[in-house]
């Protein structure tokens, strides 16, 4: 055997073309080749390049951010494959849902998206209530704490519009006295202080065709357009809008000096 | 991946050997839980795609069925092309004078679907200008061969069956086949 040919399969691999045009960076050797390594990721680039060793300790943390996120990917990878099958219509809505439990391939997946929907809104109060307990939220992690709370917000919205699609009595009644509430909105609700003040001489401005409960439901009441405008929300706004945080909650986690610690 | 390997087994080997720290574990030991964890990390992936592949072919279809009655010979007539069963099945009934038969509603030149017309006796296709005979066989515009046919008989009713798992191509010969055709 040549000499040339001594090398096994993966060094060749490693020196090939496609492989360096994928991974810049050799294999790495020093600290300083690690955390280059982790900084040219883009997906890795989020995550800290060093960890402080209290940050593995879960009796500390809980692991609760990480399991906000683990069931986050989980509802989307979930979502995305649910939404292969289910149509928002009223037509069908409530028929899909039937069908995803007795024919659709397993019957399980709605199941795993709604258990994981409860068990992320859950796992988002815990972690919230252990940034409390141990005081992560003082400065200079102020505004992370802000980002987590609008967070906090998105998820307990996805959890409700998500309500909404199996078109069940419990989804239709549940959505209807929930955007109730929508009515009460100052200035914006029909129902609301100070909404009779925005008027032109005798014209409401304000009405139950014109108020913000109108505009969130598509109608007067819970009916076709609720439905699709709820699925978009659900499926395509909220979750686009929470990655936008998410990015700057990770990113902010390293720049607010790593994840904290027992003082 | 393996830069965990590389950077936390030494340093637990060495902390070992160095100190009395009796929380470090074994090198030993520390591989074995890695290659069990990473088992068992392959196994759980291995099994997330297989339920992710097998959800994306339905058990249940919303098409219309592969095989289908259509009615008992004497219903329809000679010389006459029924489209009774082209939106739902993409089928053309067609009975000559000596037998009946399935024409596949899909044009042999890039699949679109051509229109019976009666007055000329001929079916069009609005895409490219195909035309074919009330047999099914090509005889104007780009389409390289004739319809296809699909598989017929008479049910245990005496109803007539159509199967549109198997379709019988002219060039190759297979329109002699009885199962292309019913003797009336």
């Amino acid at each position: 055997m040549e000499n040339k040919d001594n090398k096994s399969i993966l060094e060749k691999m490693g020196e090939s073309q496609v492989w360096k045009s994928i991974i810049r960076s050799g294999v790495p050797k020093t600290r300083r080749q690690r955390m280059h390594a982790i900084l040219g990721s883009v997906f890795l680039h989020l995550h800290p390049a060093r960890l402080p060793k209290h940050a593995v300790k879960v009796g500390y943390t809980w692991c609760m951010g990480g399991l906000s996120f683990f069931l986050f990917v989980n509802l989307t990878i979930t979502g995305i494959l649910l939404m292969f099958y289910y149509r928002p219509t009223v037509e069908y809505a409530f028929t899909d849902i039937i069908d995803l439990a007795e024919q659709v391939p397993l019957g399980i997946m709605r199941e795993l998206h709604r258990w994981a929907a409860h068990a992320m809104v859950l796992i988002v109060w815990l972690h919230m209530v252990r940034v409390f307990m141990t005081g992560s939220y003082k400065p200079p992690r102020e505004f992370n704490w802000g980002v987590g709370v609008l967070l906090m917000t998105l998820t307990l919205l996805l959890s409700f519009t998500g309500y909404l699609l199996p078109w069940d009595q419990l989804a239709i009644w549940a959505v209807t006295v929930g955007s109730n509430m929508a009515r009460a909105t100052p200035f914006l609700g029909h129902e609301g202080p100070g909404a009779a003040l925005l008027a032109i001489g005798d014209i409401n401005l304000i009405h139950v065709g014109s108020d913000v409960r109108f505009g969130l439901l598509g109608g007067r009441f819970v009916g076709e357009a609720t439905l699709l405008r709820f699925y978009v929300l659900h499926c395509i706004a909220i979750p686009f809008i929470a990655m936008i945080f998410m990015a700057v909650h990770f990113w902010r986690i390293r720049k607010d000096g790593g994840i904290s610690g027992p003082l | 991946m393996s830069e965990t390997t590389s950077s936390d087994a030494p340093r637990a080997a060495v902390g070992s050997t160095n100190k009395e720290d009796k929380s470090s574990i074994e090198r030993r030991s520390f591989f074995s839980w890695l290659a069990l964890g990473w088992l068992g990390f392959a196994a759980a992936t291995g099994g997330f795609f297989t339920v992710i592949i097998r959800f994306l072919f339905p058990n249940v279809l919303f098409e219309p069925p592969q095989t289908f009655k259509i009615g008992y010979p004497d219903e329809f007539s000679p010389n006459s092309v029924d489209i009774r069963f082209k939106k739902e099945f993409n089928a053309w009934i067609v009975r000559d004078d000596e037998s009946i038969f399935a024409l596949s509603t899909v044009c042999t030149h890039l699949g679109c679907t051509p229109n019976w017309l009666a007055t000329d006796s001929k079916f069009k296709c609005p895409c490219h200008g195909s035309g074919f005979r009330m047999t099914g066989v090509n005889f104007e515009g780009p389409a390289p061969r004739p319809l296809e046919r699909f598989k017929i008989g008479i049910a245990d009713d005496g109803q007539i069956l159509v199967d549109k798992t198997k379709s019988y191509k002219w060039e190759k010969g297979e329109w002699e086949n009885k199962d292309s055709f019913l003797t009336v």
